[in-house]
C-alpha cells in the first residue's frame, strides 16, 4: 500500500520566510522513530547485525568442551541470543571458543584455525587453562594461555565456568562489537 | 562401482586420510591417519598426545591435597569417579578406616556420575551419526544429575567431591529435591529413549555389524568397561573386586555378546537402568544409615608411610587403576593411572580396516572416548 501522506514532510505548506535552510518542516530524530524510521551509518547497522549472528567454531579441547556444549542444549539453549549455529569448518565460523587447554602439540592446529577464519574474527578464552594456563600452568607441555597464541578478545573465568558464564561471555563480546570504544567492561549494577 | 583391481590388487592408489585432530566426531582431539583404498580403510594410525598435559609429573610436584583436583580433570565427565582410585590408594598408605556414611556418599555421587557420563556417551554417539536431537533429551537428564552434585557440593563437573578420609559433605535438602527430580524423570527418559532411537532404520544400518569385536579380541586388547561387556565379558569390579561398601548391594551386570556399534549403544542404555535402580538402593541405605561422622580422623599435613599402593575402580569408560609411589615425604613420589579409554583405543587398529570412513565415526563414538583421560 502506497503511502498517500509524505511521512517525511507532512507539514509542507508553503516556505515561510526567514528560513533559508527550509529545515523548518523536518520531524526530529524522536518523531521520526515513532514512524518506524531510523537514522544510521552502515557501520553501526553491521556492527548490530554481526551482534546478533555470531557463528562460533566448533572447536573443544578439554573440560570447558563439555560446558560449552551444555550452553547450547535446551536447558541454557545460547539460540535464544543468536549464537547457536556452530559451524564445523573455520571457514564459516567468526568466533573462535578456545574451550580447554592449549598444549604445545595443539598449538599449531589452533594457530592455523584462526588463521582459517575470515575476517572479522574473535576469540573468546573459557576457563583458566585457556585464560593463562590454569592447574597446568607450569606443565612441560601446556601453553600458558590462548593469547600466546591468538589475540583473545573476552576471557571467561571458570574450571570449568558455568553455562550461564559462557553466556554472559558471549554477551559481553557483542557489547564489545557494538560499542567498539568501550575500554573497560561496563555493567548495570542495580 | 569401479570392479577392476590394479597390480597390488586395490582399487586405486592407497592415500592417507588426516582424521582429526579438529575434527566433530573426534570427542576433542583425536587425531587418527588413515590410510585409504578408495573409500575403504585399510589401516588406521591413532595419534594421541594434543591434550597431554602432564598431569602425572604434576601431580609428583604436589602435595597429596593439592593433586587431588588434577584426577577430575582426567575423565572429565565423571569427575568424582577419577577421585576415588587416586583417594582409595593414597588412603591405603595412610591406613585410614572410611566411616560407613562416607563409604557410601562416595558411591551414590559416582553412580550419579556414571549416569550423566552415560547419557553423554550415548547423546554424542546418535549426534555424530546425524541425530541431532538425539542430543538434547540425554543432556536434559544429564542436567538433573548436575543438579544433584551442584547442590551437594557447589559444582557442577570437577567436583573434587571425595576426600581423604571421607566426602567433603553430606547430603542436604536441596539435594533431596534434586534427587527427587532425577528420580521422577530417569524412568521416563529411557523408555522414551528407547522409542526414539533403537528401530530408527539408519541408526541401525550405520550400527549394526559395524566394528565387531570377539570375546577374545576384547580380552586381548584389555577392553574394560561397557566395551568388555558388549563383547560377552561378564567382567564388574563393582561386583567382581567390591570397594567401598559395594559388597552391601547387588550389582545386576548386563552383558551382551554380539559386539558391535548397536551392542555398545543398548549396552549402555541396559546399564543406565542398573545404575538408576543401584542409585535409589544406595540413597535408601543412606537413609537408614545413622547420622554420624563423614570424614575420618586424618591429619592436616598428609605424609603417608612410604610404599606403594594400588587401588582400581569401575569407571563408566572401564577400569580405573592408580598408582601411588610415597618416600613418606609431603608429596607422592611417583603417581601412575591406568586410564580405561587409552587402553580401549588400541584396538582401533584391529577392527577399523574394512569399513568405510563414516563407520569409523560409528566405531569412535561407539567407544565413548574422552581425550582428557587419553592424553593425561
Amino acid at each position: 500500500m502506497a503511502l498517500k501522506t509524505n511521512i517525511l514532510f507532512p507539514r509542507r505548506v508553503g516556505m515561510p520566510e526567514g528560513d533559508p535552510a527550509n529545515t523548518h518542516d523536518l520531524l526530529t530524530p524522536e518523531e521520526l522513530e515513532s514512524r518506524g524510521i531510523l537514522f544510521t551509518s552502515l557501520d553501526k547497522l553491521f556492527r548490530w547485525g554481526t551482534g546478533w549472528s555470531l557463528w562460533p567454531l566448533q572447536f573443544g579441547l578439554a573440560c570447558c568442551a563439555i560446558e560449552m556444549i551444555c550452553t547450547t542444549q535446551t536447558r541454557f539453549d545460547m539460540s535464544r541470543f543468536g549464537f547457536e549455529v556452530f559451524r564445523n569448518s573455520p571457514r564459516q565460523a567468526d568466533v573462535m571458543l578456545v574451550a580447554g587447554t592449549i598444549t604445545e602439540k595443539m598449538r599449531p592446529s589452533v594457530e592455523l584455525l584462526y588463521h582459517q577464519m575470515p575476517e572479522p574474527k574473535w576469540v573468546i578464552a573459557i576457563g583458566s587453562c585457556a585464560i593463562s594456563g590454569g592447574p597446568f600452568v607450569d606443565s612441560y607441555a601446556v601453553v600458558a594461555g590462548a593469547d600466546k597464541v591468538v589475540p583473545v578478545d573476552v576471557y571467561i573465568p571458570g574450571c570449568p565456568p558455568r553455562p550461564e558464564a559462557i553466556i554472559d561471555g558471549m554477551l559481553q563480546l557483542k557489547a564489545k562489537l557494538r560499542h567498539p570504544e568501550r575500554q573497560k567492561v561496563v555493567r548495570d549494577v542495580k | 562401482m569401479n570392479t577392476e583391481t590394479n597390480k597390488q590388487g586395490r582399487y586405486s592408489e592407497v592415500y592417507q586420510l588426516n582424521f582429526g585432530p579438529q575434527h566433530p566426531s573426534t570427542h576433542g582431539v583425536l587425531h587418527m591417519l588413515v590410510e585409504m583404498d578408495g573409500e575403504t580403510c585399510i589401516g588406521v594410525d591413532t595419534k594421541i598426545g594434543y591434550l597431554h598435559r602432564g598431569m602425572e609429573k604434576l601431580l609428583e610436584s604436589r602435595t597429596y591435597l593439592q593433586g587431588l583436583p588434577y584426577t577430575d580433570r582426567l575423565d572429565y565427565l565423571a569427575g568424582v569417579n577419577n577421585n576415588l582410585p587416586y583417594v582409595l590408594a593414597v588412603e591405603k598408605l595412610l591406613g585410614v578406616e572410611v566411616p560407613a556414611r562416607a563409604s557410601l556418599l562416595r558411591m551414590l555421587t559416582c553412580e550419579i556420575m556414571r549416569l550423566a557420563s552415560y547419557m553423554v556417551g550415548v547423546g554424542i554417539y546418535i549426534m555424530d551419526l546425524g541425530a541431532v536431537s538425539g542430543v538434547f533429551y540425554p543432556f536434559q537428564e544429564r542436567e538433573y544429575a548436575l543438579d544433584c552434585m551442584s547442590a551437594l557440593c557447589g559444582a557442577r563437573m570437577t567436583q573434587s567431591y571425595i576426600r581423604y578420609g571421607g566426602v567433603q559433605a553430606d547430603i542436604n535438602e536441596e539435594f533431596d529435591v534434586a534427587y527427587q527430580k532425577l528420580v521422577a524423570e530417569t524412568p521416563r527418559f529411557i523408555e522414551m529413549y528407547h522409542k526414539l532411537v533403537d528401530e530408527n532404520e539408519i541408526f541401525l544400518r550405520r550400527t549394526k555389524g559395524i566394528g565387531v569385536i570377539s570375546a577374545e579380541d576384547a580380552m586381548d586388547y584389555a577392553l574394560t568397561g561397557p566395551n568388555l561387556r558388549a563383547s560377552g565379558v561378564d567382567y564388574d569390579l563393582r561386583r567382581d573386586a567390591p570397594y567401598c561398601l559395594y559388597d552391601r548391594f547387588k550389582i545386576e551386570v548386563p552383558v551382551l555378546t554380539a559386539g558391535d556399534c548397536y551392542a555398545r549403544y543398548v549396552q549402555r542404555m541396559l546399564e543406565v537402568e542398573k545404575i538408576f535402580q543401584l542409585i535409589k538402593e544406595i540413597y535408601a541405605a543412606l537413609k537408614e544409615e545413622p547420622a554420624g561422622e563423614i570424614m575420618a580422623k586424618i591429619p592436616k599435613v598428609l605424609k603417608p608411610a612410604a610404599g606403594e599402593a594400588y587401588a582400581q575402580t569401575e569407571n563408566p569408560k572401564g577400569i580405573m587403576g592408580c598408582l601411588v609411589a610415597s618416600e613418606g615425604k609431603l608429596n607422592p613420589l611417583r603417581v601412575h593411572f591406568r586410564r580405561p579409554s587409552f587402553d580401549n583405543i588400541a584396538i582401533f587398529e584391529k577392527i577399523m580396516p574394512g569399513h568405510k570412513v563414516a563407520d569409523l565415526v560409528s566405531i569412535i563414538a561407539s567407544f565413548d572416548i574422552v581425550l582428557g583421560e587419553i592424553d593425561g
